[in-house]
């Protein structure tokens, strides 16, 4: 309990910050909802008019911008990549950073063992994300009842899309730690999980541009694609089962590299 | 009861198997204050990581209090107080707050012997921990590693960064520590403070032990260091078996020796001397005798 504390004093200021950001984002886009959807004919007819390219990179296709899940989708997307941003720099800092500032040598000196340590550290990451998760709930209901105008929605698949952020989190914690575990040291942790981040989102982005299948089935930005969700009121089931066997894999392997890890000092 | 028992543990780090520590095997008795001294890079700090599964043998194994190392880690570090060589702790945190949460892990109440060791050492227990001076934290590794009580202290290079004063109080408090029945295992490429504190003490040199001794028998049994000055010294006359490390400096001859005294007596007898001085060789000098 002790080490789960520390851990979650440690991650407060970065929740905050975090919470607040997605907070000011969702405020931000939603509020500018009603002037989009009043002109969203006009907007249907300039969009048309840029390269498909574009519109394919930045999600802009097959969305009705001038409903209130259409719109609400185009800015979760957005959600998303922050979401990921967050969970992945905590995955990739959650190890390492005690390595790299060798309080590591601290910790593990301790009457503790390696299982309940990564145990503890996990727990305290998955609070700090569930609370980052429970303030986008809070925003998203609040910034679409304060801006809808009148306009209706389908609640159940305002849920299916706020829902599937806790596994589209696991992911990148997950991932970010496996991977962090493989190196034998993160040189930086912002630009691992930037890269880790945006990455998965360019593939997602540049796979739907280039039109093939084979991209779509590593990233969790087409495992939960908001367009999806809302166009077919359900999950592509197969793409969420597959996200889940590598969130079990990589939380499985972190544990097993980590009971072997060998802890270097600084040189 | 032996309390560390290392039985011909190494260790190669990563593919390219980088030495760390090859075959090496010595005791450690419950109450003895024992040296490991070796120059930096000769596997000390690898034998103390390993005894602490902070990193993994290759092959052999350790144990402590009889346990394995690895097997029964989290059970022994209960009763070990380590002090790493180079102390950072979690930025932004007080020093109480982390002197608690370092006490939080052992099952006994730690609080008055972390206020007691930190008035000792005179630590500000209110300060943030970035903005001590480096000394200041080693003062917290100190008070961290000792605040509960444990049968083993694991010292690396304990005293470096300390002033000589709280070099002193350090040393003094490893004593009372050692008196109360706590085993020392101190690591340190300084030969005097090994020469003061310990018992016994083993040499490492490029990952093995070459030598494993008691710190008397070292200093008294091996070696006597004699300088004579006198004119027209027959230097060849000294040339005899157990003579080493002979050196001439104008108008006097200097050497090590092992061997019978009287022997070298009645050779010293035979010569013109100004002047004879017989003495202990510092652990310094058997040292470099070791690393020729």
């Amino acid at each position: 309990m002790n080490i789960y504390k520390h851990e979650f004093k440690m991650n407060v200021r970065s929740v905050i910050t975090w919470s607040v950001s997605l907070t000011l984002l969702l405020l931000v886009f939603m509020s500018i909802f009603t002037s989009f959807a009043k002109d969203a004919e006009l907007l249907t007819k300039t969009l048309a008019q840029m390269p498909e390219q574009l519109l394919v990179a930045f999600g802009l296709t097959g969305l009705d911008l001038s409903t209130v899940l259409g719109y609400y989708s185009f800015i979760f997307l957005f959600c998303q990549i922050c979401l990921a941003i967050q969970a992945a720099n905590y995955g990739f800092s959650l190890v390492s950073v005690e390595e790299r500032d060798m309080t590591a040598d601290f910790l593990l000196a301790k009457p503790v063992s390696r299982t309940h340590i990564l145990t503890s550290k996990l727990l305290a990451a998955l609070t700090s994300l569930t609370i980052t998760n429970l303030v986008v709930w809070a925003a998203s209901f609040v910034c679409i009842n304060l801006f809808r105008d009148g306009r209706t929605y389908d609640t159940k698949i305002l849920f299916m899309l706020l829902l599937s952020i806790v596994v589209f989190q696991l992911f990148f914690l997950s991932v970010g730690i496996f991977v962090s575990l493989l190196m034998k040291r993160v040189r930086s942790v912002t630009s691992a999980s930037m890269a880790l981040a945006f990455g998965m989102y360019i593939l997602s982005a540049f796979g739907g541009m280039l039109g093939g299948d084979s991209l779509d089935v590593i990233t969790p930005f087409k495992h939960f694609e908001p367009k999806y969700i809302v166009a077919n009121g359900a999950y592509d089931t197969p793409l969420v089962l597959l996200n889940v066997a590598v969130i079990v894999l990589a939380v499985v392997g972190s544990y097993v590299l980590y009971g072997r890890r060998n802890i270097h000092t600084a040189v | 009861m032996s309390i560390i028992e290392v039985n011909h543990l190494s260790k190669y780090y990563g593919k390219a198997k980088a030495r760390g520590i090859v075959d090496v095997s010595f005791n450690v008795e419950e109450g003895e204050i024992f040296g490991f001294i070796g120059p930096n890079g000769a596997g000390k700090s690898t034998t103390i990581r390993l005894f602490l599964s902070l990193i993994y043998p290759s092959s052999g194994e350790a144990k402590i209090f009889g346990k394995d190392c690895i097997q029964y880690g989290p059970e022994i570090r209960q009763d070990i107080g380590y002090l790493p060589s180079e102390v950072f702790y979690y930025e932004g945190m007080k020093v109480l707050d982390l002197l608690k949460y370092s006490a939080s892990f052992y099952h006994k109440d730690c609080s008055k012997r972390l206020h007691e060791l930190a008035e000792l050492m005179e630590l500000d227990l209110t300060r943030r921990i970035d903005d001590l001076s480096y000394g200041n934290k080693k003062k917290v590794g100190i008070v961290q590693g000792l605040l509960h009580q444990p049968k083993l202290i694991v010292l690396d290079e304990p005293t470096s960064g300390l002033d000589p004063l709280m070099q002193r109080k350090f040393f003094n408090l490893i004593r009372e520590e050692n008196e109360r029945g706590a085993t020392i295992f101190f690591s340190s490429h300084i030969l005097g403070e090994v020469q003061k504190m310990c018992n016994r003490v083993a040499i490492i040199k490029e990952g093995s032990i070459i030598n494993i001794q008691d710190i008397k028998t070292l200093q008294k049994d091996n070696y006597k260091k004699i300088r004579v000055a006198g004119n027209g010294l027959d230097e060849a006359r000294f040339a005899v078996e157990g003579v080493n490390n002979l050196e001439r400096e104008d108008g006097a001859i200097s050497f090590f020796f092992k061997g019978d005294i009287n022997m070298m007596m009645r050779l010293l007898s035979e010569q013109e001397v100004a002047d004879v001085t017989i003495e202990e060789p510092t652990l310094e000098e058997i040292f470099m005798h070791y690393y020729e």
